[in-house]
């Protein structure tokens, strides 16, 4: 069989989605999300290096429903890889590899990025005096 | 059975041609971004529709310029190195997958300089 041919594993149309597979693939995406997340960062310092109007620009934008939806994203994003990052750093001391605790720190690890995305809103929401 | 070399085995390279420096710089820039990300994303709340002056003003305030400085070194540091693993995970032709490589590299370096530039001017002046 030539190189290029061989199959791939897992076999992604029949492979049985579980919380390990699931939370491991989103741990990849959230971190791509986050260097975007880097590059609005970036964003936001130097527009206002720019002047007032840049950096006026550079708010509404994030103050947009777009921009909101995508800090949102961004929030929940940073929550989760931090936590599962947390839950990496368990795992590379050797701790934690018994399925049951795999699941139930996955599941710790999903409560908490919602729990601290809506804390972290609802803060935002509030200094705005929106609630 | 171990089919590399002695000198392969000592210099402890695998299949990204790195070994074990690329291993731990993501744990330790990870475990760096830890208080850093908290940090920053307690002061963006705080930050919620700020003015541009009141912007400027907390950008060089107290301890807040050497943070930023750290955050953004550590933030794009963490990212290049995890972006390199996906790419080579996903791109699976030479060309593109080293190509790809150099954009992600160059653009990590590029983003964090300017970045940086950019909290110095603000903290410093100049605009």
């Amino acid at each position: 069989m030539a190189a290029q041919n061989r199959p791939l594993s897992p076999h992604l149309q029949i492979y049985k989605k579980q919380i390990t597979s699931v939370l491991s693939i989103t741990h990849r995406m959230t971190g791509i999300a986050l260097t975007i997340g880097a590059l609005v960062l970036s964003y936001w310092l130097i527009s206002a290096t720019y002047g007032p109007e840049a950096f006026q620009a550079a708010q509404s934008f994030m103050g947009s429903w777009l921009g909101r939806l995508v800090l949102l994203g961004l929030t929940f994003s940073l929550y989760f890889h931090l936590g599962n990052g947390v839950r990496h750093l368990g795992w590379d001391f050797g701790k934690g590899f018994a399925l049951s605790q795999v699941r139930t720190t996955g599941i710790a690890v999903v409560v908490f990025s919602i729990v601290l995305t809506l804390l972290t809103w609802f803060a935002g929401y509030a200094l705005l005096g929106d609630v | 059975m171990d089919m590399r070399s002695p000198l392969g085995r000592a210099r402890g390279l695998g299949s990204s041609n790195d070994g074990f420096g690329h291993w731990w710089m993501q744990r330790l820039t990870g475990i760096a971004l830890l208080p850093l990300s908290l940090w920053f994303v307690y002061s963006a709340v705080q930050l919620t529709g700020a003015s541009h002056a009141e912007f400027v003003t907390w950008v060089g305030e107290h301890g807040n310029p050497v943070l930023l400085i750290l955050l953004v070194i550590t933030i794009y540091h963490h990212g290049q190195l995890g972006l390199q693993v996906v790419v080579e995970d996903y791109i699976h032709g030479e060309g593109p997958k080293i190509a790809l490589l150099i954009l992600i590299k160059f653009g990590a370096i590029f983003f964090g300089a300017s970045s940086i530039f950019a909290i110095l001017r603000l903290t410093f002046g100049g605009s």
